[in-house]
Parts: structure tokens; sequence; C-alpha cells
């Protein structure tokens, strides 16, 4: 299913190849040069944490904090053990590009990673996988062993006195563990909840040690900013907007996958690349960056580019580049009630609101669905999720309200004509 | 420090406070659950979001930090808004049984749903239901849909128990508290999860249903059992004592009380109760009245004076009773010619009393304790003997204090421990003769003592070491010790090391008096205050060599003494016992032939002295149950119908005031012995170890019902190290037989590698165990 345009990441990957993901394949594209580039030339740390910042590199988690920028808040002088940890709890609905990179080009995470260890004077990375993707988890500490017997990790990495070990370690399918801190609980072997913040894992992470954690994606884009420089990974976005973009996309199309491709492409040029809609139905509605994203209509989405501004100054966010595509076939009373259903499954139960405010609106939105709604009900879901948003210690809460107030928002007429009629107004067709 | 302003009000504060500490020193209430001052802080309730000046949006007052210029407003109508949302969400799934809820009336939920709440619920969906849990017999968790999550008890079990017990399992709203799968909980000061707990989740399983908690009056007290002197809030009604909650002390309870204070209460209401005087004749018990059975007493006792002497009569105080019925139990025996008067009922080393030159006593107040750098457990199971203790102590393992031990078994004492040496009771002279030694060494010192036969292991280096380089450290000889046979010689060792590397040292006072005990003069050597006195015997003495009359009070021989055989025959040998009781056990009743009801702690007024040295009033909470007298009323009649002088008091505050007017505690205490000694030679016998169970210290606790259906009242167990079973060719798992002297037990053996080689564990004060000999004695076992 996987279908790559090119892009920094995927630049030369042979999907079809077994072996692709092999050492011997990466090497081969070009692979390790970056790092090899910075201890050969002794590269100072400083140095290289600003080629990333001038790259304008984003974070490809969701959030689109720049990547550079978190790298240099790390203590690179404190003392003691310092860790940088990725995410590939990859657990958003309509994600799945990080699963496709370390199943393809997982050298390309490797070795970003030890740039990033390098860069930050960390001694020790963890990347945590999904619990749902084993084969995934499997085939990297394959890589991982490919790796170490190389001289790429441990002790006296290709000949220097640079030392940096790489863990792997699988969850076990908690959304909540892709939270950054909630995964550090996790990893250190307690229930994944997120912490409060401040401190943040930068100067309180890992086992209480400064900490960066970064997505999947952004460390597989690090190499080629090191060997071909921030400028060539800036120029191949748009300003502000560097690099490529992997999009996970989903739905209603003929040809869904991951499309890795200059920020700042249209949305109208992605859906194409993805084969233009199934059974040629109408466009309804997507979800530009993942399920926690607010829905847009179509014909919104079509004047749109793909990257962080131009989202977001429509009311919604590139989020980890899930775009999941909706027919004229959708009731969107019912996709938001699947919506729901997750987060209300998901939510980790230790703030008052969210533990309580995932369930409410699920059952309201439920009985909507089902031909019970009452009158009033639009306005009550405004009001939970309003006692929601931004009252809890990480973002799933708000995560959960997105859904329900842009649905509501621009689809309100399939909500009030259920609610009136006790009928759908979409006759919903699973596909 | 940081210029801060909350609503309006301007203060300045220490940096690294939270916005609810500022609050709270400027008498700002934020309404809160989670939040605990002595838990970690964990966010989740989200009642206590606040509106900070520049802040996009609420922040919580009990993890925000402050910072200069801050502003914050707890009520305004956007922190009011967050809060009232929070506590909509509260209540949507809570059962709202109130009616019928334990913690009604007394519910943080229930108070502040009425100033944040609405009157009538927006929810119309199905309410989730929880399955109640098991979590033992004192803690009831059948009602767990009212858990709001604040997680207080989870903290509460990891971070002050020392062990997490309680987890919260699932996600989201199917989130729920609960033990780990098939425990309970088992932690010796887990009651306080019920304090904790702001809904009705926790509650108190022997008080579950016993009546609302307006009906309650709260009066101040102090616990009877160990050394630290917990202060309790007794609860009353209808002159009946109903519950035992802690009274705030920082300096020696915090905010938490163990579950020996907390559930006792249940033994002052026991069936077991003496409610008349009862005199023996013709093998018969007779219930009588106070006229006749003091008529008896005084023609016992002066009977036996006249045919036997003084000197034939001894007087055994429980170091449990109040310091003015010590005070006036020893003024009674004195003024009457007798000289035989102890208090230290499980001391069996008399040399103590020879040498030392004031009230035992820790040796410094318990703060400075918990303050020390390096503190030296000597002979402490901790956590039976001081529950509460051992948690403070753990806290300050935790802020850096270097914990060493040396004991005759290897508990659990869930916390980090820095040196240890565990050894059979035989050897642990020689292994503090150890630590001495390589003190004397480090410090190039010189000591009196003859040390060639302590061999310094590396562990004893070690103790000797962190004691050494500690800027101020401690040692602590714990009940072992002070029942040990050479308890005279751990003192000694102690006070040497003291000397050597300049470490305080004292003993953790067993019972809640016994500090008490030695100041009011209940001692053979020694009068109150340390006053001069015509010398007696001691109880070891008086049980070995056995009297003619004996005087308890509020003892229970049996299980007080160090050796219950010796203490049973010399008991029944007796012309006559005369019991202050306030409990018919099944004991005294077969020795005694005259029982006078007194009044436990609850229905007397009087003091305590704990550990530090600290007197501490209190009044009764209830009147006296039945025929039941205060025993300093008993003890003034007494004197009076043996036309003793100066018995004219009026009430306990007059007996106390006489004691302090002989002198100030303060300079009564001192652990110093005038001479040192030691023979620090191992000895290989097979020995016992017999403890106290935590439930059996006292009169009180070994009745309430509660306690003893927890797994620290379990029936006693053989337990030996695994090598010396196969060593005995004995069997683990089957029942083996110890004896000492006669008698013969025939118990469950258990093998536990944390005992001591050459050890047997066998605990003391249990009706099981009680025909047995001393507590460290040899003792020999065999296949049963």
């Amino acid at each position: 299913m996987a279908v790559f345009v090119n892009g920094v990441i995927f630049e030369g990957v042979d999907t079809a190849a077994p072996d692709c993901w092999r050492l011997e394949a990466y090497m081969a594209r070009g692979g390790y040069q970056a790092l090899k580039k910075i201890l050969d030339n002794k590269i100072p740390q400083e140095d290289v944490i600003a080629e990333v910042k001038n790259s304008g590199l984003r974070g490809r988690g969701g959030a689109g904090f720049p990547t550079g920028l978190k790298w240099s808040f790390m203590p690179r002088s404190f003392p003691g053990d310092k860790y940088v940890v990725c995410n590939t709890d990859e657990g958003e609905p309509g994600t799945f590009k990080d699963r496709d990179i370390i199943v393809y080009n997982p050298h390309a995470l490797i070795e970003g990673m030890i740039i990033a260890g390098y860069a930050m004077g960390c001694k020790a990375g963890y990347n945590y996988i999904h619990g749902e993707i084993f084969e995934a988890y499997e085939l990297f500490e394959e890589a991982l062993d490919e790796a170490r017997k190389a001289g790429l990790l441990g002790q006296n990495i290709l000949g220097t006195d640079f030392s940096f070990d790489l863990f792997a370690h699988h969850g076990y399918g908690a959304y909540i563990c892709g939270e950054e801190t909630a995964l550090l609980e996790s990893l250190e072997g307690k229930k994944g909840q997120p912490r409060f913040k401040p401190p943040f894992p930068a100067s309180f992470g890992l086992y209480g040690k400064p900490t960066t954690i970064n997505n999947t994606e952004s460390f597989a884009s690090v190499p080629f900013i090191i060997r071909d420089g921030g400028q060539k990974f800036l120029e191949a976005g748009k300003p502000n907007n560097g690099g490529t973009k992997l999009f996970s996309i989903s739905g209603h199309v003929n040809r869904p996958g991951n499309y890795e491709i200059p920020l700042g492409t249209p949305f109208a040029t992605l859906l194409e690349m993805a084969g233009g809609m199934k059974d040629g139905k109408k466009l309804k509605a997507v979800i530009p960056g993942g399920s926690s994203a607010p829905v847009l209509p179509g014909e919104v989405m079509m004047e749109l580019t793909m990257d962080y501004d131009s989202i977001s100054k429509a009311g919604s966010m590139l989020g980890s580049g899930a775009v999941i595509v909706m027919n004229e076939d959708v009731c969107m009373v019912k996709a938001l009630e699947r919506l729901a259903y997750f987060y209300h499954e998901e939510s980790c139960g230790q703030c008052t609101p969210c533990r309580e405010g995932t369930g409410w609106l699920y059952k309201v939105i439920h009985r909507i669905a089902n031909g019970e709604g009452r009158d009033g009900d639009l306005e009550l879901l405004e009001s939970v999720g309003n006692n929601m948003a931004g009252r809890t210690i990480c973002a799933l809460a708000d995560a959960a309200v997105f859904p329900v107030r842009s649905f509501t928002k621009h689809f309100r007429n399939e909500f009030e004509h259920l609610i009136t009629h006790k009928k759908a107004l979409v006759d919903h067709k699973w596909c | 420090m940081l210029e801060i302003e909350i609503d309006g009000k301007k203060l300045t504060v220490n940096q690294g406070i939270t916005i609810m500490d500022a609050a709270h020193t400027a008498g700002t209430h934020i309404p809160h659950f989670c939040y605990h001052k002595k838990l970690s802080i964990a966010a989740n309730c989200r009642m206590c979001l606040v509106e900070v000046e520049k802040a996009p949006k609420p922040l919580p007052a009990c993890a925000t930090p402050v910072t200069d210029g801050m502003k914050v407003h707890t009520a305004s109508p956007l922190a009011k808004k967050a809060q009232a949302g929070v506590m909509e969400f509260l209540l949507i799934n809570h059962p709202l049984d109130c009616p019928i809820c334990d913690q009604g009336g007394e519910c943080q939920l229930q108070d502040l749903a009425v100033g944040y709440g609405n009157s009538s619920s927006r929810y119309q969906e199905e309410k989730r239901a929880v399955v109640g849990k098991d979590m033992g017999p004192l803690v009831s968790a059948e009602e767990m849909s009212r858990c709001i999550h604040c997680t207080r008890c989870v903290r509460f079990t990891e971070e002050i128990g020392g062990y997490q017990e309680i987890g919260m399992a699932n996600r989201s709203e199917f989130s729920e508290i609960l033990p780990f799968l098939g425990k309970t909980v088992n932690s010796e000061i887990s009651g306080n999860v019920i304090d904790l707990c702001p809904v009705g989740a926790l509650t108190s399983k022997p008080f579950r249903y016993a009546t609302r908690a307006w009906e309650l009056s709260r009066r101040k007290s102090v616990s009877p059992h160990d050394g630290l002197g917990s202060n309790l809030i007794v609860q009353v009604k209808q002159n009946q004592v109903m519950r035992v909650l802690p009274l705030e002390n920082e300096d020696i309870n915090e905010c938490w009380i163990a579950d020996r204070d907390r559930f006792s209460y249940e033994g002052l209401n026991s069936a077991e109760r003496l409610q008349k005087p009862m005199i023996k004749f013709d093998g018969k018990w007779h219930e009588t009245d106070w006229q006749t059975a003091l008529d008896y007493v005084v023609k016992g006792l002066n009977g036996v004076a006249n045919d036997h002497g003084k000197d034939a009569i001894g007087f055994l105080a429980s170091p449990h009773s109040t310091t003015e019925e010590l005070y006036l139990a020893q003024k009674l025996a004195r003024s009457f010619g007798v000289n035989n008067i102890d208090a230290a009922l499980r001391r069996s080393d008399k040399r103590v009393a020879a040498a030392q030159q004031g009230a035992l006593w820790l040796g410094s107040s318990i703060v400075e304790l918990l303050a020390a750098k390096s503190v030296l457990m000597v002979g402490s199971t901790q956590r039976q003997e001081q529950p509460l203790l051992a948690s403070r102590l753990r806290q300050s393992v935790k802020k850096g204090m270097a914990l060493n031990v040396i004991h005759t078994s290897d508990d659990e004492l869930l916390t980090r421990i820095n040196a240890k040496l565990i050894v059979s009771p035989l050897a642990l002279v020689n292994a503090l003769a150890q630590v001495l030694k390589a003190a004397v060494e480090i410090k190039s010192a010189s000591t009196t003592l003859d040390l060639s036969a302590a061999n310094v292991g590396a562990e004893a280096r070690a103790i000797a070491d962190s004691l050494c380089a500690a800027e101020s450290a401690a040692i602590v000889l714990g009940n072992v010790a002070q029942h040990h046979p050479a308890f005279a010689e751990l003192l000694s060792l102690a006070q040497e090391i003291g000397r050597v590397t300049g470490a305080r040292f004292g003993i953790a006072a067993e019972a809640a008096n016994s500090v008490g005990a030695d100041i009011a003069g209940v001692n053979p050597q020694r009068g109150p205050l340390g006053k001069t006195v015509s010398a007696g015997i001691g109880v070891s003495e008086m049980l070995a060599a056995p009297r003619k009359a004996y005087v308890l009070l509020n003892s229970e021989i049996e299980a007080d003494a160090y050796n219950s055989q010796q203490a049973v025959a010399a008991m029944k040998q007796a012309a006559t016992v005369i019991a202050l009781t306030a409990f018919k056990g099944e004991a005294l009743l077969d020795y005694a032939d005259v029982l006078l009801p007194i009044a436990p702690f609850s229905e007397t007024a009087g003091s305590f002295v704990n550990m530090e040295g600290k007197l501490q009033p209190f009044n009764g909470v209830v009147r006296p149950l039945g025929e039941t007298r205060p025993a300093w009323k008993v003890l003034r009649v007494l004197g009076n119908m043996l036309n003793l002088s100066g018995f004219d008091f009026n009430s306990a505050e007059d007996v106390r005031a006489e004691l302090l007017a002989h002198g100030d505690i303060a300079a009564a205490l001192n652990n110093q012995l005038t001479s040192v000694a030691a023979n620090v030679v191992a000895d290989g016998t097979l020995v016992r170890i017999g403890e106290v169970p935590m439930y059996q210290a006292d009169a009180i606790c070994r009745r309430a019902e509660s306690l003893q259906k927890t797994a620290a009242a379990a029936a006693p167990v053989i337990a030996l190290n695994p090598q010396d079973i196969a060593k005995l060719g004995l069997e683990a798992g089957q029942p083996a037989i110890v004896s000492q002297g006669e008698a013969e037990v025939r118990l469950q053996l258990v093998a536990d590698a944390a005992v001591a080689a050459g050890a047997v564990r066998v605990a003391a004060a249990h009706p099981a165990t009680q025909a047995l000999g001393g507590l460290f004695e040899p003792i020999q076992i065999k296949r049963g």
C-alpha cells in the first residue's frame, strides 16, 4: 500500500525490494554519510544543532515545534546521563507513516538518533514503538543489530571516542503513550499517564534526566539535513515549513498510502496522486492531520496547500499528516460517534474532565446517532467540551473536543436533522 | 523572595512554592481533592484550577509554581467556571448516595459540591457502577462507585506506607482503584487511607454503619500503645468510644497514626471489660462492691507483710499506665515499705537499673532523630514496634539519611539500608562491638572495653564509616535490644560508640509510658525524677525468686513478661495476686484472687511521657464503664485505707503536680550508664528470637477484633533460616516442636531466609506461645 513520491526520507528507497531496509541497501543510498561527516570532521555539537535549526524542520509528530530549537533546550553541560527518545508510538487514527519508516528505512531513523545523541551529548537512546505493530518492532530490532555489528552503535562509534547506545521498546498499544511524558512513564515501566509540566522533559525526562523526545519522521529527516545541508531541506518545502513531509492518506481515495511530498503542495495535487476519489464520488470532508485535527469541508480543503501555516489558517492542524478523506456517503454523526468512542476508550483516566468528559461526549453522540437525541444536546456537547478543553494535564481532552466542535460546526444540519427527525440525513455506507 | 498577588492581596513568598502553598499562607482556600500536603503532587482532580493573569488557560494551583509578579485569581469568573466544570464532572458518575454513605457529613465532595455544584445534574446517561474490593479487615472498599480517582490512597501506600499496595487499573472512566490482584492492604499504617479518601470510597470497616459523623464528639487524647506518643482525636457517642483519628502534631505523628492507634479502640468496648470488683474464694469468682474488694486487698497486703515481711511483696506495673498511676503505685508501695517495684516488665537485664543515672529515652527529640544524617537501629523490629516511627525514618532516608541496621532478622524495611549486620541474638553484642572497634580505628580513639573477640567485618566498617562521617548521627536501641539479657552491654557499647563518634544514643521506648515509668520512679533502684530510694529488686528477680504477693497494675503478666513461663508459675504460687485491670482476661482469672476494675486511658485523666521525654497530658474521653474507677483514685483510696500519709489527692492533676515538684523531666533523662562493660564473645547456641507481635503489645490491642483479623496478627509460627532447617534435619511446611524448660509448643515450621543463622524466631505474648520461657534464651527444636 505504500506509495512514495520523492522526499528526503524515502529518496531512492525501493519499497518493493524485500531488503530495502537493510544496512547494505541504506549504505548504498548514501546512508551513514552524515554521521561519518560529523565524526570525521569533528563538527561541534552546536553546529549540528544550528544546521537542524537552519533546515526549518518542525516536529512531525503533530505539534510542529521546531526541532532544532527543541534540541537547543537540552542542558548540554549537564553532568549526569541524558537521553534521546524517539516516539514511534503512532496511535493517532489515520496515521501510519512512522511504521513505514521503520519497515522500509529504519537506518535513517537510527542514523538520525545517533546524530541527535551526538548533538545533545546523550549516552543512550530509546525508540518506543507502538504495541500494535509488533512485526515492525521486530524488524527494527534486527536493524539495530546490524548497526551494532557494523560499529555504528555502542562504544567508540566508527573508531572515534563517541559512544552511543540505542534500544527499542514496544508498548502495548495505548494511545496515551504517544504523549511524550506518558511515553516516558511507560518506558520506565509505569502506567502510561502524562506527567504534569513543568518540569519539561528537557530538564526532567526519562528517569528524571534531561531528555529530548522527537517523532520518528523528525529523526529520520536529520541525516539528509546534515549530509546535504539545512538550506537544501528548507528549500524542499516553503519558508517556515521546511522540507518534505509524509502524508498518510486514507479513506475514500483510489490509492491510499504514504506520500512524501514537499510541504506546500496543494491538497488537490495530493488527492490526485492518491488516485482521486474512489468510485468518482464527491469529496465531502477531510480531516487533514489525524483524528484530533478539526475536520474541514471538502470545498475548503481543495483550496488549501499542505503545510502547517495554510491548514492552521483554515482552522485545523497539519498534525501528524494523516489525511482522512470522506465522501458524500459518510454520515458525519456516525463518523463523529466513532471518533468520540476512540477518545472515550483511550483517555488515561487521570484528570477528571477528560476521564468523565470523554465518556459523556460519547454517550450523547451515541444517543443522537441512534435517533435518541434531545433538544439541547448540541449545546450540551459544546458546553461539556468547553469544560474539558484546556483543563487537563495533557492535550487528549482537547483532541477529543476538536472533532466534536468541528463536526457540529461544519455539518450541524446533519446533527439537527437526526435530533429532530430521529433519522439520519445521510444514509451512511460503510466502504 | 517573590512578589505575587492572590485575589488582590499582595504577598511575598519563597521561590519554588506553588500557588496552593502561597494561598495557604494568605489564608485563601482553594478547593481541591487530590492535593495533600504530605503526598506528591498529582494535579489530576483539577478542582484547584485558578486564573493566572497572562496564562492562556486556568492552571492547577497545586502544581503551578509561583513566579515573580504573578497575579492569581482564585474566584474570578474564569476560575469559578473551571472549578464548577470540574465539580460537574466529578458528580456525573458519583452515586450521590450520601444518605447511606459513612462519609456523609465529613465528605470533601459533599462539602465542595455545596459551593461549586448545581442542584440538579445535566447528565442524563447511565452512571458507572464499580464492583467493591477487598482491602482486608480494616479498610472497607465496598462502594468504589463513589471513588473520584484522586489517587491519594495510591500515593499514600507508595510514598508513606513504603510499598505500593493500591493502584489504579484500566483507563478512562473504567479506571478503578484496587489492591493488587488477590492481595489485600496489609500496611501497618493502612488506616490513614481512610482519612485521606475525600469521599466515601475507602471507609473504616470496624466503624462501618456505626453512627453518623455529626453525632460524634471530638476529644483529644494520646495513644497508649507505642513510645511515639501519637496524638489522637477520640470520637465518642453516648459515652462510648466510636472511633479514633489522628490529631495533627508535626513533631510526633504528623497527620498520621498507625493502625494500632486507630483500631485498638475496639478493645475498649470488649466484652472482656471488667466492670465490677471481683474476689475469688472457694475457687470461684464473685462480683462484689469496692469496699469489700479494697478491704480484701488491705487485709491481703497486711497479712503477707506480717507473715513474710514487706520484701515478699512485688509491684508490677505496665508501662502503658499513666504517669499519675505509676507515680501513685510507687508511692503506695514505698510508703507501705515495699521496695520491689518495676515497670520494665519485659526487661531481662537487671544490670541496667543498677547502672542507669536517669530515665532511659531516645537521646534526642524525634525531629532531631529524623534529621540525623546517619542512624543505626540496633535490635529493632521497627515496623512492628513503632510502625509510624519506621515510616518517618523511611521519609528521612528519602531525604538522605543513611539508615544502618544491626538486628536478629533481615526484615523488609521498605527503604534503602546503608549497611546491615544480621546476627543471632547471642552475637548482637559482638556485632555492635565490631562497629565500636571500627569506629575506634577510624577516629584513632581508644576504649577501655576488651574488643579482642570482635573481628570487624565489611558491614560493621560501613556502619562505623557512616556514623563517623555524618555531621549528626544517632544510635537507637529497639525492643529486641531492650529485652535482651545483654541490654546493659548493648547500651554500654552504644554509649562508647557515641563517645567515639559523637553520635547520640538512646532507646526507642517500647510503651506509651516507658519513659514516664522511669520518671515516676517505678524502678527498683530509683525514685520519682531520680530521687534516692531504698533499692528493691526488679521484675526479673521478683519472678525468678517468687514473692508471696503481687500487685499488678494494668498488666497481663503472662503476656507482658520476658519469661511468661516463669511469670505464670510465680503468680500461681503466690498467696495473693491483686490485679488492677481493665479486663478480666482468662489467665488473670486463673492466677489472681482479686480484680479491681480500673479505667483504661480513655476513661481517666492522666499523661504519658513519650520516647523523647515529652509529657503529654490528656483527659478521659468517656465516663468509666460500670463500676470502673480511674486507677489513681483506687491507689489513693488504698493509700488511705493502709493509713499511709500523703494520699489526699483530688485530681490526677494534683498527682502530676506532686511528681513534677520533684524536678524537671528534661534534666532527669539520661542514657549514660555509670560504668560500661561488655563481654563481646559470640555464642553459637540455638537461641530464640521472641518478639512481641504488633497487635499483642498491650491489653487493649489484644482485644481489638479487627486488628486480630489482620495478616500481622496471624498465629505464630516457628521461623528458621533454611540452612538451619537443613542442618537440623527439619522439614519446612510441617509442624515442629520447640521447647524451653519443661514446656513444649507445637507450631508450623516456616523457612525464612531473613532469620539469622542459629536463631529460632517464635513470637511471644501470644496465647499459643505463652507456655515458653525467655524471649532470647536457648531453645530446643525437633520434628513435630
